[in-house]
C-alpha cells in the first residue's frame, strides 16, 4: 500500500522539499560545505556560547549583546555568502530557511511558548516604559527651563528616578529572553540572527551600550547640569538619549515585523537583499509608529501610578499637592498619546490587510476576532478612567462648575459607545435559541456587532473623551478675548459637524455600500475626529492668550480619583500584552511568515481562556516588579535617623 | 500598608475581571495543520470529495475569505461549476482553462487570472486578487488537495467530479505547477489568434484574407446580430446562405468558450466600414 505525504512543497525551486532541505550540501567559496550538524552537538554549542555572552550581556546590563555575539558566527557565513566566488545559480537557493522538526525544539518539561512569552512579555512591559518616559521627561524638563519653574524639574527628575530602576529590569529580562529563545528554538534563532539580521545585531548592541551611557550620564549629571547654559547640555543629552532610544525601538521592531511580513529574502528563506530591504518590510513603518504613541501612553499611565501611590500615602498637604499635581500631568500625558493610537493601529491594521488579507481576516474576522471584544472592554476601561479622573479633577477650581453639566451627557456617550462595541455580530446559539431568533443573529442588535457600528463608537468615545479634556483645560480660565462667543460656537459648530460626519460615513459606508467600500468610512471618521482634535487644540491656545487663570487647589482631590490612576496602567497593560498577543497570532503557525514553520508543539493559537491566563499572569508579575521599582525609588529619599547615642556624640565632638 | 493592600486589591480585581471576560466568550483552538498520511489506494471519490470539503474548511483556510461576510464570493452558496463556465466566457478572463475543473485549478494557482469585480485587490482596479497561491506558503496545499478541493466543489451541486483520483504512483506527488504546464492547452489569446487557429481565413475573407469559399466576414456585422453571429459559428450548417456550400465544420468540440466569445466579439464589429 503507497502512501502519499500530505504536505508536499510544490514550489519549484531547486529544494522543493522543505524537509529535504537541511541536508543539502552548500557550496561556498568552491569548497563544499558541510550540511547543518543535527541539534546535539549544534545545541549545546550554542548554549555554552550563549549562556557566556548572556552573562556579558547581564553584567554590562546589555540584554542586546546576547544576540550580537551569537551572531559573530553567522557574520563569517554573510560575509561569505556576499562573497563574489558564489556563484549565480546557488545564489538564491543557497542557505535557505531551516524547518525543523518537532523533535528538533528541546522538550524542557513546561510549554517554551509559554515561557518565552511571559519573559518576552515583561521585556516588552519594561523595555516601553524605560523608552517612553525619557521622551515626555524631555519636555517637561524643557517647559520647567522655558517657565523657569523648578517643580517641572523636579518632577521630571522624579520620572527619570523610575525610568532609571526600571532599565536594570529591562536588561535582565532581555538577557532572559535571548537566552531563552536560544534554548528553545535554536533553529529559528540561528536563522535570524546569523542569517538575516547579522551585523545588525552589533549595531543594536553599540546602541545599547549608548544608550546605558547616556542614560545614567542624563539622570546623574541632572542637579551639575541644572541651571544656565548647562542646562541645554543637559537637554541636548536628553534629546540624544531619545534619539538612541528610539533607534532601539525601530531596530527591535524590524525583527518583529520581519517574522510577520518578511522582505528582502526569496521564497525558500534565502536572504537576497541588503540589511536594509530586510527591516524596511511592509509593516515596519507602521509598527515603528505604533510602538512609539503607545510606548508613551503606556510610560505616562505607569507614572501616573506611582503618583496615584504616592499621593495617596502622603501626609502633608503640600506633599498632596505635588503627587496630584505630578499625577495629573501623567494622566495627560497618557491620555494625550492614547488619542491618536487607533489611527496608528488602523494603519497597522490596514497594512497587514494589504499585506496578507488572509492574515488580516483571521485577526480581525477568524479566530482571534473575538480578542477584539476584550480590546474593547480594555479600552473602555482606559476611557471610562482618564475621563473620570478629569471630572474629578475638575474640583480642584471653582472654575469648573460653568462646565459641569457637561459631564453627564459624556458620560451617556461613553456608555452607549462601550455598549455598542462590546455587542458581538453572533455567538454561539443552541438550536432552539436560533428558532426563537429566527436566525443566527439578533434582529435588532446584529447590525451594532460589525465593524461600522463599532467604529461610529470608539471614534465618538474619541471625540467626547476630547471635550472632556478641553473643559478641564478651561475650567480654570477665565477668557478675556473679545471674539470668545464667535470661538466657542465655531467648536461647538465642528463637534457637531464632526459627531455626524462620524456618524452619517459609519451608517451610509458600513449599512448602503459594498464590503469593499466599507473601510472609506474610516478616512472620513479619523478625519472628523482628528479635525476636532487639531481645531480644538489651537482654538484654545489662542484663547487663553490673556485669559485669566483662576487659582488651583493642588492636592484637594478625592482618594477614589486616584484608583482611577491604577485603573489606567493596569488596563493599558493588560491591552498591550492581549494586543501584543493578536499580534504575534496572525502568524499562525509560523516562525516566519510562510518562510520558517513552526513545528513545535505549542504551534496552535490557544483558547481566549489561555490568552486571558496568561496575560493575567504577565500583567501581575509587571505589577509586582513595577511596586518593587515604586519602593526601591521611594527608598533612595529616605535617610535613617542616627540613633542618639551616636548623634550626640557626634554632637560632642563637633563642639570638642 | 494600608494603602498598598487597597491599590494591589483593587488592581488584582480589575485584572480578573478582564480574564472573566475572557472566560465567558466562546472557546476555540486554532490547530496547525498537521502532516497527515493519506492512503491514495483506499481513496474512493466519497472519501476524496470528504477530504476535499475537510481541507476546504480546514487546511485550506477557504472559508476564511469565501464566507457570507462579502469578502470573497461564497462557493457554499454558488454552483461553482457553472459559475466557473461563465467567468471562462468572460472577455476579462486571462487564463487557459476550458472547463470547470480547469478554471477551479487555475484559479486557486494563480488566482489574478480572473478577479471577480469589487472583489481585487485594493487599488488595483480588480487587476490584482488579494488570495494567494494556495500551492505556496502559507497554505502550500499539495497536488492531491487541490484535486479534493475542486472534487467538493463539483460535488456539493451535484456536478460530475472531473478530476480524477489521485494515481497510485508517485506522479501523484508531482508539483501542481508542473502537472498544470503539462496539461495546459493552447487558447488563443485575442480574437487575430483564434481566427488563425481555426482557420476561418482559409475560406472566409477576414483580416487579410480575400476568401470566397464562405461569405464573406468583413461586414458580418452589419448583416447579423451579435447572437446571429454565435449560433453561425456554434451551428454553422444550420443556416445556410444562399450561394454557398455547407462545409464549414462543425467546431463546437474543439473551440472553447473564450475563444467563441472573442470571435463572436470581434466579428460583430465588422461592419465593412474597417475596409
Amino acid at each position: 500500500m503507497r502512501r502519499l505525504r500530505r504536505h508536499v512543497n510544490p514550489t519549484p525551486c531547486a529544494c522543493s522539499d522543505y524537509g529535504a532541505r537541511q541536508d543539502r550540501t552548500i557550496i561556498i567559496k568552491g569548497k563544499q560545505a558541510a550540511p547543518r550538524s543535527r541539534y546535539p552537538l549544534w545545541t549545546w554549542r550554542h548554549v555554552l556560547l550563549v549562556m557566556m555572552v548572556a552573562a556579558i550581556g547581564l553584567i554590562s546590563s546589555g540584554s542586546s549583546s546576547v544576540a550580537s555575539a551569537a551572531g559573530q558566527e553567522a557574520e563569517q557565513q554573510i560575509v561569505a555568502v556576499n562573497s563574489d566566488d558564489i556563484t549565480a545559480e546557488s545564489e538564491s537557493s543557497l542557505l535557505p530557511a531551516p524547518n525543523p522538526e518537532r523533535s528538533d525544539y528541546p522538550n524542557i518539561g513546561v510549554s517554551s511558548r509559554s515561557l518565552v512569552w511571559v519573559i518576552a512579555q515583561m521585556h516588552l512591559f519594561f523595555g516601553a516604559l524605560v523608552l517612553a518616559v525619557p521622551i515626555f521627561v524631555l519636555v517637561i524638563e524643557l517647559i520647567g527651563f522655558r517657565t523657569n519653574d523648578d517643580r517641572y524639574d523636579d518632577m521630571a527628575h522624579e520620572f527619570m528616578k523610575i525610568s532609571l530602576t526600571a532599565y536594570a529590569i529591562t536588561a535582565l529580562f532581555g538577557g532572559a529572553l535571548a537566552l531563552s529563545l536560544f534554548l528553545l528554538y535554536p533553529d529559528f534563532m540561528t536563522y535570524l540572527t546569523t542569517r538575516v539580521f547579522g551585523a545588525q545585531m552589533l549595531v543594536y548592541a553599540t546602541l545599547f551600550f549608548l544608550e546605558s551611557l547616556l542614560l545614567y550620564v542624563y539622570y546623574y549629571g541632572w542637579n551639575a547640569l541644572r541651571y544656565g547654559n548647562r542646562k541645554w547640555i543637559h537637554l541636548t543629552l536628553g534629546l540624544l538619549l531619545n534619539a538612541v532610544g528610539t533607534t532601539l525601538l525601530v531596530v527591535a521592531n524590524s525583527w518583529t515585523t520581519f517574522m510577520m511580513a518578511p522582505s528582502g529574502i526569496d521564497t525558500v528563506g534565502a536572504v537576497v537583499g541588503n540589511i536594509w530591504e530586510v527591516m524596511r518590510g511592509p509593516l515596519w513603518n507602521p509598527l515603528n509608529l505604533h510602538r512609539f504613541i503607545a510606548n508613551i501612553a503606556f510610560g505616562g499611565a505607569v507614572v501616573g501610578a506611582y503618583a496615584a501611590f504616592k499621593f495617596l500615602c502622603a501626609k502633608t498637604a503640600a506633599e498632596k499637592a505635588h503627587y496630584d499635581w505630578m499625577g495629573y500631568t501623567s494622566n495627560f500625558i497618557a491620555i494625550l498619546a492614547f488619542l491618536p493610537l487607533p489611527f496608528a493601529g488602523y494603519w497597522l491594521m490596514a497594512e497587514i490587510y494589504a499585506y496578507s488579507q488572509q492574515m488580516g481576516i483571521l485577526a480581525m474576522g477568524g479566530i482571534l476576532a473575538w480578542l477584539f471584544v476584550i480590546q474593547a472592554v480594555l479600552i473602555c476601561t482606559i476611557l471610562f478612567a482618564g475621563n473620570y479622573y478629569l471630572w474629578t479633577g475638575m474640583a480642584r477650581t471653582e472654575g469648573s462648575h460653568r462646565y459641569r453639566w457637561l459631564i453627564k451627557y459624556i458620560a451617556a456617550v461613553l456608555v452607549l459607545g462601550f455598549l455598542v462595541w462590546v455587542t458581538p455580530h453572533n455567538i454561539i446559539f443552541t438550536g432552539d435559541e436560533i428558532a426563537r431568533l429566527g436566525g443566527r443573529n439578533h434582529p435588532v442588535l446584529a447590525p451594532l456587532g460589525i465593524m461600522p457600528a463599532k467604529n461610529i463608537a470608539v471614534f465618538l468615545m474619541l471625540i467626547f473623551t476630547f471635550l472632556s479634556f478641553q473643559i478641564y483645560r478651561r475650567a480654570d480660565k477665565v477668557i478675556t478675548v473679545s471674539w470668545e462667543s464667535w470661538a466657542n460656537a465655531l467648536m461647538v459648530a465642528i463637534y457637531i459637524v464632526a459627531s455626524a460626519n462620524v456618524i452619517f460615513a459609519g451608517v451610509y459606508y458600513g449599512y448602503f455600500t459594498n464590503t469593499v467600500y466599507k473601510v472609506g468610512s474610516s478616512v472620513i471618521q479619523v478625519g472628523s475626529t482628528l479635525v476636532v482634535i487639531v481645531s480644538g487644540v489651537v482654538i484654545d491656545t489662542l484663547m487663553f492668550k490673556g485669559a485669566k487663570t483662576l487659582p488651583v487647589s493642588w492636592g484637594k482631590i478625592s482618594g477614589r480619583s486616584q484608583y482611577a490612576l491604577f485603573a489606567l496602567p493596569v488596563a493599558f497593560t493588560w491591552l498591550m500584552a492581549l494586543m501584543g498577543y493578536v499580534r504575534s497570532s496572525v502568524r499562525t503557525h509560523w516562525h516566519v511568515y510562510a518562510v520558517v514553520k513552526d513545528n513545535s508543539a505549542d504551534n496552535f493559537i490557544p483558547t481566549l481562556q489561555h490568552v486571558g491566563n496568561m496575560v493575567t499572569f504577565a500583567t501581575v508579575l509587571f505589577l509586582m516588579f513595577l511596586l518593587f521599582i515604586f519602593w526601591v525609588a521611594n527608598l533612595s529619599s529616605v535617610k535613617q535617623v542616627p540613633p542618639v547615642g551616636l548623634a550626640s556624640r557626634a554632637a560632642a565632638a563637633g563642639v570638642a | 500598608m494600608n494603602v498598598l493592600l487597597k491599590t494591589l486589591g483593587f488592581s488584582l480585581a480589575l485584572m480578573l475581571t478582564f480574564t472573566a471576560v475572557t472566560y465567558v466568550l466562546p472557546q476555540m483552538k486554532g490547530e496547525a495543520p498537521e502532516d497527515r498520511d493519506v492512503d491514495v489506494a483506499a481513496l474512493t471519490m466519497d472519501s476524496f470529495i470528504t477530504l476535499g470539503e475537510d481541507l476546504y474548511v480546514g487546511k485550506g483556510t477557504c472559508t476564511l475569505c469565501h464566507n457570507d461576510l462579502g469578502r470573497a464570493p461564497n462557493f457554499l452558496e454558488l454552483n461553482v461549476v457553472g459559475t466557473s463556465l461563465e467567468r471562462i466566457g468572460d472577455p476579462l478572463y486571462q487564463g487557459d482553462a476550458m472547463d470547470a475543473a480547469g478554471y477551479i485549478r487555475e484559479s486557486m494557482l494563480d488566482p489574478n487570472v480572473y478577479v471577480v469585480k469589487g472583489f481585487g485587490k485594493k487599488g488595483s482596479d480588480d487587476t490584482e486578487s488579494p488570495m494567494p497561491a494556495v500551492d505556496k506558503p502559507p497554505t502550500q496545499l499539495s497536488e492531491v488537495e487541490i484535486s479534493a478541493i475542486i472534487a467538493f466543489l463539483q460535488a456539493k451541486d451535484g456536478n460530475p467530479v472531473t478530476v480524477a483520483l489521485p494515481a497510485q504512483t508517485p506522479a501523484s506527488l508531482v508539483a501542481a505547477d508542473e502537472i498544470t504546464e503539462a496539461a495546459k492547452p493552447v487558447v488563443a489569446r485575442n480574437a487575430e489568434e483564434a481566427i488563425a487557429k481555426y482557420a476561418c481565413a482559409v475560406c472566409h475573407a477576414v483580416l487579410d484574407s480575400e476568401a470566397a469559399i464562405g461569405p464573406s466576414l468583413n461586414d458580418v456585422g452589419e448583416r447579423l446580430t451579435i447572437n446571429e453571429i454565435r449560433d453561425s459559428v456554434i451551428a454553422p450548417n444550420a443556416i445556410i446562405v444562399e450561394g454557398y456550400a455547407a462545409v464549414m465544420p462543425d467546431l463546437s468540440e474543439t473551440m472553447v468558450l473564450k475563444e467563441l466569445e472573442l470571435i463572436v466579439g470581434f466579428l460583430a464589429e465588422q461592419t465593412g466600414d474597417q475596409l
